[in-house]
């Protein structure tokens, strides 16, 4: 693939990652795999945004080829250290050792420990302006947006900013831009990696995007590390994020269990048909099978959340104990909650999963449901009926 | 005097030992920080710290 032009004289000059499958160890499912976008200014100096992973740095080495020889750049842009943007750096640097680098203060201290160098990086601040020659480069720290290092990069002069891992997605395509694809797919990764990625720093967000709108610039195209390039409409993006940001929710509930013998499973399809017969939808997940990276994402604009285990050991089973662990922190405001689950003896499934509604923050709406061994008629429809007021509570009618 | 914790990163500010890499000495309360000091593992403003 040739290196594509987003901007007369900006070229893409990225890797795209067919493959990936597991982002950043197994904490991400990258079904649709991913693109490290690179960006190359051609000016009076020639100037490189973001990087790719160190496995892409032949693909990116020979797009940028084809547009100026690789000693040629004089700058580098490090919006962000993490290694699918630095990993190709080293590399890099050995072909065009006297490109000066600029990046944050976290961002040099970061390099520094990741590879022994920070190349000289010069510190650079919110507000400090590059110029480039026809064209100025503005940086605008983004701390935890989201590592401590993070920052953009904007360009007056082209309307663009290059927010790094910030509005991007996990998405492999042939396409650069969001004309050219599945609306459904790309809004899908963007909350996605919203919801996985970025979630439990939205006070951080919301007061960034809050800080760029009152600078009052023009952005008619934003330009993500990840995935595709936002030009048709920015703002939609961007409004997104404020709504994520803002915990804004529907009319949805997200039913999460882990059984041993089949009563909470029982249990739980009772209580998502009570949910759907009372008009509001429903995700119901059995969390050994399911893929967590989805599951959070289908979290992200629910209401409600209801999580059921058996009792193991005196508390919760440890695949759904782990899961629990991504509420630590995200304090998910305006969510309600509740709790189901069946034990042979004494219960501790249900406390301990109280417990977590409890320390995130979350509301439980209706007394929890604990059966023994396994449930009978009254006790399925008990579920059935705890479906149904829930959904009531999630729409406001009750 | 009371600990303050991010609540973005959980970096903890402890009074007793300030915050060195803003200058900020040993012995000054939380309340007395600058209104521009920052958590210094992460850079979240003053507002996103909670007490201990
Ligand atoms: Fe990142
Ligand atoms: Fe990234």
């Amino acid at each position: 693939m040739r290196p594509v032009e987003i901007k007369k004289g900006i070229y893409w000059v990225g890797a795209v990652d067919w493959d990936i499958r597991t982002f950043h160890g197994n904490t991400y499912s990258t079904k649709r795999g991913t693109t490290y976008n690179s960006y190359l200014i051609i000016d009076d100096k020639v100037t490189l945004v973001d990087g790719v992973l160190a496995s892409f740095a032949g693909e990116q080495i020979e797009r940028i080829r084809e547009i100026v020889p690789v000693e040629k750049i004089d700058y580098i842009i490090v919006n962000h250290i993490e290694p699918d943007h630095s990993g190709a750096l080293p590399g890099l640097m050995k072909l065009c050792p006297k490109a000066k680098l600029f990046g944050t203060a976290k961002s040099k201290e970061g390099l520094s420990r990741m590879y022994g160098t920070d190349w000289g990086l010069q510190v650079v601040k919110t507000g400090e302006k590059l110029n480039i020659g026809k064209r100025n480069l503005t940086f605008i720290e983004a701390p935890m947006i989201h590592w401590p290092d993070s920052m953009f990069t904007y360009c007056a002069e082209e309307e663009l900013l290059l927010p790094n891992d910030a509005f991007g997605q996990h998405y492999a395509t042939s396409e650069r831009f969001d004309d050219g694809t599945d609306q459904c797919a790309l809004m899908d990764e963007a909350g996605k990696y919203y919801a996985n990625i970025l979630w439990p720093l939205g006070g951080m967000i919301a007061r960034k995007i809050d800080e760029i709108l009152k600078m009052n610039i023009s952005i008619k195209m934003i330009a993500p590390s990840h995935g595709i390039i936002w030009r048709r409409d920015p703002m939609k993006i961007i409004n997104s994020y404020i709504s994520w940001t803002k915990n804004e929710t529907k009319p949805k509930a997200v039913v999460i269990f882990e059984t041993m013998w089949g009563s909470t499973e029982m249990m739980a399809r009772k209580i998502t048909e009570g949910l759907t017969d009372g008009g509001v939808e429903v995700k119901l997940f059995d969390i050994t099978r399911s893929d967590r990276t989805e599951v959070n994402n289908q979290m992200l604009d629910a209401r409600c959340f209801v999580f059921g285990s058996s009792t193991h050991d005196n508390g919760m089973l440890s695949t759904l104990a782990g899961f629990l662990e991504f509420l630590n922190g995200l304090k998910p405001k305006g969510r309600i909650g509740a709790a189901f689950g069946s034990c042979g003896w004494a219960g501790g499934a249900i406390p301990a999963i109280e417990q977590v509604l409890k320390e995130a923050g979350i509301e439980l709406a209706l007394p929890s449901i604990s059966v023994k061994y396994v449930p009978d008629q009254d006790e399925l429809k008990k579920c059935y009926e705890m479906g149904v007021e829930l959904a009531k509570k999630i729409t406001g009618k009750a | 005097m009371d600990k303050y914790r991010c609540t973005v990163c959980g970096y903890i500010y402890d009074p007793a030992l300030g915050d060195p890499t803003a200058s900020i000495a040993a012995g000054t309360p939380f309340d007395k920080l600058p209104a521009t000091w920052v958590c210094p593992e992460c850079g979240a403003p003053k507002e996103m710290f909670e007490k201990v």
